[in-house]
């Protein structure tokens, strides 16, 4: 059962000149919330702009004992919310709805998780990878961005024993050009005795080549789709995404409840891309 | 305190109405707010049959308001009755279903498949939805069409009918006393007004159906001149909507002449607010010494404008 909570920002980290982490004093959102899953933020306090945004937690913040204190955003600054989102003091309180969405389902060993990032889309898989050492779950994550700068949070990932596999488009850190390359070199290599599933979260063409690829080597891949929404809650059919149905035609399933969270084969791509 | 109120013979404990096709059908909200608490949950609207809808986007924000253009998605009315009606009549919750047709026979075709079926408390007729390209508006922008749909309805079931209007018409009044002649039992309003955006970097339409329905806010004061001029035109009760977020709200449009009110894209941006209100019309109702919040309905003063310009 999602709740609402005015929660009080923290602190603003900026990373670049559009990437910040908003932490958020939430602890009852944070006791809740399960890898992948999301809240809806209220940016502002007025009518313009209107409505809730949808985000990833992106951590659980936790205070010396490990009691869960709070949550945080990756935000990337693209329109009116996040902008103002960037903009954020601490002490400045926002509407804060959560937690929402079908969780990823992570894999226990012998199986492994291979994470697959592009850009914001890094922001669900801190709680997954979480979830995953918790249970000894050898993982990696596949981490591509446009450059070196936007690559952020390595190291939190290596403390979570995920092993990092980096590519940025101008070669300005590990392998030169999309994540898919590596990806691609790592499915072709790994015999097929081994489980893997794959999980990513990205630009709507990137998630379509990882899903893609992993079908091709005969890989799982679980997706986080990012829909434009309206309340995350079921109630305005906005954030549907066109999935296969069983001998049926295709059909509009709303990603807030019955994801984001998909196996990647449900997914019509040619229908999301628009 | 009492803040029922009465449409004909439906009696309602409060005038709140979750808005069609805000609530989806209305078990989505059910771990949110006690359904029984609200005056009404007016349900998505239902064809005879599955339907799909338009592809995304399928919403664009506004300043203070936002446009959809969903197509009316759902499932149909006979996977209503079977998997949503039971929930929603365990949960005891006023269930106005919303109904929506290409053609007459299918408008009654539905009500009389809905008075079947317990827990059903009025039939809200989706003549309004701006964004489908058959039935529904087509009825909703022609006096005679709103008429001969409501009155075809109305034959068919012991139901309350309370079609929805739309205000993309020049004198909404016109079609609330065409429903009233009709034999409505209630008129609600308005519906969204038929809007559209443009991304100016690619020129495109923002939405994928090009137009859409405006609602939030800013259509609000548009809302309240519409109910305040159907308040005139018909006797019948009214049900008011238009960007209602706040218990100030839901007395404007009482006072301007609703009986009952629904709230739609706020429940968006706040799925909790129901209890909020009814709290902030309590504290109203204490404050102004009033015992029974339905005698609020159409009690607009209008004396001091009448008299502003001759005693000055």
């Amino acid at each position: 059962m999602p709740i609402d909570i005015d929660a009080a920002v923290i602190s603003n980290t900026r990373l670049s000149h559009d990437y910040s982490v908003l932490a958020l004093a939430a602890p009852e959102i944070a006791s809740l919330a399960e890898p992948g899953q999301f809240v809806m933020i209220k940016p502002s306090r007025g009518v313009d702009p209107l409505l809730r945004r949808p985000f990833s937690i992106f951590e659980i913040l936790r205070d010396s004992g490990g009691t869960p204190t709070g949550i945080s955003l990756l935000n990337k600054r693209i329109g009116i919310g996040t902008s103002l989102l960037y903009d954020a003091a601490p002490g400045n309180h926002l509407g804060c709805l959560g937690p929402l969405g079908r969780p990823f389902e992570p894999v226990t060993p012998p199986a492994e998780a291979w994470m697959v990032a592009g850009g914001v889309g890094l922001a669900p898989f801190v709680t997954l990878a979480e979830a995953l050492r918790s249970t000894g779950t050898s993982a990696r994550l596949f981490y591509g961005a446009r450059t070196a700068s936007e690559l952020t949070h390595v190291e939190l990932f290596e403390g979570l024993n995920v092993e990092p596999v980096l590519a940025t488009e101008d070669g300005s850190r590990g392998a030169h050009g999309y994540v898919t390359a590596p990806l691609e070199a790592a499915l072709s290599t790994t015999p097929r005795s081994t489980d893997v599933r794959v999980y990513a979260c990205g630009p709507t063409p990137m998630m379509r080549a990882v899903a893609k690829l992993a079908g091709a080597y005969g890989r799982r891949c679980d997706v986080s789709l990012e829909q434009v929404m309206g309340c995350g809650l079921g109630g305005c059919y906005s954030c549907v995404v066109l999935t296969r149905t069983a001998g049926g035609p295709p059909h509009f399933v709303r990603s807030c409840i019955d994801g984001p969270v998909f196996d990647a084969t449900q997914i019509l791509w040619d229908a999301l891309a628009h | 305190m009492d803040l029922s109120v009465s449409l004909g013979s439906l009696r309602l404990v409060n005038p709140l109405i979750a808005a069609s096709g805000c609530f989806g059908y209305g078990v989505e909200y059910a771990d949110v707010v006690d359904l029984s608490l609200l005056g009404g949950v007016a349900v998505k609207g239902l064809f005879l049959s599955e339907r799909e809808g338009h592809p995304p986007p399928r919403i664009v924000e506004t300043p203070a308001g936002m446009l959809n253009a969903i197509g009316l998605q759902g499932i149909g009315v006979h996977r209503f009755v079977r998997e949503k009606l039971p929930e929603l009549r365990d949960r005891r919750a006023v269930v106005f279903v919303n109904i929506c047709g290409t053609t007459i026979d299918e408008y009654c075709e539905i009500a009389r498949i809905l008075s079947d079926h317990d827990g059903v408390a009025a039939i809200e007729l989706n003549i309004s939805c701006p964004n489908i390209k058959q039935g529904g508006i087509t009825f909703g922008c022609s006096l005679t069409g709103t008429h001969d749909v409501v009155s075809a309805v109305r034959k068919v079931t012991s139901l309350p009918v309370i079609p929805k209007l739309t205000p993309n018409v020049t004198d909404v009044s016109s079609f609330a006393r065409a429903a009233a002649e009709a034999g409505a039992d209630a008129v609600s309003l308005v519906n969204t007004f038929l809007a559209m955006a443009i991304d100016v970097h690619t020129r495109r339409p923002k939405l994928t159906n090009i137009v859409g329905g405006l609602s939030g806010p800013a259509i609000r004061p548009i809302a309240v001149r519409m109910v305040y001029e159907c308040r005139q035109a018909v006797k019948i009760p009214i049900i008011g909507m238009g960007g209602i977020a706040t218990a100030d709200d839901v007395l404007e449009f009482m006072i301007a002449g609703a009986t009952a009110v629904q709230i739609g894209t706020a429940n968006f941006v706040d799925p909790f607010l129901w209890r909020k209100v009814l709290d902030d019309l309590r504290s109203y109702m204490a404050a102004h010494h009033l015992e029974t919040l339905a005698t609020l309905t159409g009690s607009l003063d209008t004396s001091r404008q009448a008299t502003a310009w001759i005693s000055s």
